[in-house]
């Protein structure tokens, strides 16, 4: 039996590197890549406190949050396929459109 | 003994290529690196006997969510990012952001042993096995929320279908 800290541990390091991705990276896509990478530390967490409680309501959330990432890959990249139809690139620093 | 070298080996797989899909070049190289870090979360599911959310990461995240990412990634110009810088100009204001946010979120639950004590772990044992579980769970308690996720993935796939189209009249 792993304790459960180990477990949040580890999805607060997922965490910060997913947060390091989005933060530092230019490539569009690999914001959302970064994007899933906090997703999925979220679902470590949800199932770290499921096996701690024994209640499978953190799996349940897990199968959500999953849904969700689907449903948000989807939009995005259809926006990204729109965005790079219009402006020919997908850095996320030459998007400034709405920046005066 | 051997549950935690495994938690162990699948830990540092996870986060070396989590760090491996934030730092190539190529955005294919990223999201193969992906599918790597994606397995190995699926394996700590696997861990922690979670078998029906292992199936559900690797048949939708490996499996779907991946197959797009990588459609995506080969319609969009690769020729032309891998000539160009790979991080923003603000990269090192934004690592020293994270690094910190791990130093006190890593301090934090150090110090004050996450509040686990606070609460009395329940001790009851888990009576059925975990697919019919969260079977029973999701349509059971959690009807109405799965409808909710249904029409939010109608929704998306409306929105991706509009958002793509060429031309809107």
């Amino acid at each position: 039996m792993i304790p459960t800290e180990y477990y949040i541990y580890l999805g607060t390091a997922l965490f910060a590197v997913g947060v390091v991705g989005v933060l530092t990276r230019r490539n569009v896509l690999i914001i959302l890549m970064s994007i899933e990478l906090i997703l999925n530390a979220v679902n470590i967490n949800l199932m770290a406190f499921s096996q701690y409680f024994k209640s499978v309501d953190g799996q349940v959330f897990a199968i959500f949050v999953i849904t969700d990432a689907a449903a948000e890959a989807a939009v995005g990249l259809g926006l990204i396929i729109a965005l790079f139809r219009n402006k020919e690139t997908v850095n996320a620093d030459e998007i400034d459109l709405l920046k005066w | 003994m051997i549950e935690l070298a495994t938690f162990i080996v699948l830990s540092v797989m996870t986060l070396t290529s989590a760090i491996l899909v934030i730092t190539r070049r190529n955005a294919v190289h990223s999201a193969i690196w992906l599918i790597v870090t994606l397995f190995s979360v699926g394996g700590i599911f696997l861990l922690q006997r979670a078998e029906f959310l292992f199936a559900v990461q690797i048949i939708l995240y490996v499996g779907g969510i991946m197959v797009l990412f990588l459609f995506v990634v080969m319609l969009v110009d690769i020729d032309v990012a891998l000539k160009q810088a790979r991080f923003a100009r603000q990269w090192p204001v934004a690592l020293a952001t994270s690094v910190l946010l791990l130093i006190i979120v890593g301090y934090a639950l150090h110090n004050h042993g996450l509040g686990l004590n606070l609460i009395e772990r329940p001790n009851i044992s888990a009576p059925l096995q975990n697919t019919q579980a969260v079977g029973m769970a999701l349509y059971q308690n959690y009807l109405l929320p799965v409808e909710i996720a249904s029409i939010l993935l109608l929704v998306a796939m409306v929105g991706a279908v509009i958002m793509a189209k060429r031309k809107l009249q």
